[in-house]
């Protein structure tokens, strides 16, 4: 699991990388978990411009990150999903849930 | 029924074998010249398959995952992924979208997608003996 993230004016944007399955999803999950918690956001930003496969897995790390989100309040925004991750969120109907944006 | 061909793998339930699963099906199915969602959606269900042995079949101890991918006749990628496991008591439960019994950290979406990505699916477990999931999925042709 690799990952950056930066905080600029209440706005936490995390950009994640690589492939994310159950194998680490669980680290991604508390990580970002513990970013939200710390910084209390009023939007946090997932960038998955490098994130190049998704599974199930990748729902629950959206649905947790979402979760946190609505506990103070702050908005979830998706950035940059490629081709194939987007097809596992539409599936799951994910997208629906979540604001997703082109690449800011 | 008469394949093409075909590849068999055993492995243990660890996790790092999720990404090992999918791509060494992923290199087996490129010799039938899929386009990139193709790919991607083969990968997908595969390593749904292969993360629900993980998680559920073993849960505690480590036990064997067995991967068979066949081509059959009309481009049909053909995947068998087999585990001795605990089983699904229900499987109509276990199917439904967002049902897990894997705690937070799992989404509940993993039969959903396999079903949505794949040409046919089925399953057949037994408490005790372990779970089979049987998918198919047909490749397009391409000039």
């Amino acid at each position: 699991m690799q990952f950056t993230s930066f905080l600029d004016s209440g706005r936490l944007t995390v950009a994640l990388t690589g492939e994310i399955d159950h194998h680490c999803a669980k680290n991604y999950i508390q990580a970002i978990s513990g970013k939200i918690e710390a910084y209390t956001p009023e939007v946090c930003v997932l960038d998955f411009r490098e994130v190049t496969f998704v599974d199930s897995s990748g729902i629950a790390v959206v649905i947790n990150a979402l979760r946190g989100m609505s506990q103070i309040e702050g908005k979830l925004v998706l950035t940059g999903i490629c081709e194939q991750p987007m097809r596992v969120f539409r599936a799951s109907g994910i997208d629906k849930l979540v604001e997703i944006k082109e690449a800011v | 029924m008469k394949f093409e061909n075909y590849m068999v793998l055993e492995f243990p339930s660890r996790s790092t074998n999720e990404a090992f699963a999918r791509s060494a099906v992923a290199c087996f199915a490129s010799q039938m010249d899929p386009t990139l969602e193709e790919l991607g959606d083969i990968r997908t269900a595969v390593s749904e398959a292969v993360t629900n042995c993980i998680v559920h079949a073993y849960p505690q101890d480590l036990g064997l995952i067995t991967l068979r991918c066949r081509i059959l006749k009309d481009n049909i990628l053909d995947i068998v992924v087999k585990d001795q496991g605990i089983g699904i008591p229900d499987i109509e439960q276990a199917m439904r979208p967002m049902f897990t019994t894997g705690g937070t950290d799992r989404s509940g979406m993993g039969f959903t997608i396999m079903e949505s990505f794949m040409t046919s699916f089925e399953i057949k477990s037994a408490p005790g003996k372990g779970t089979t999931v049987h998918m198919r999925r047909r490749l397009q042709k391409r000039k």
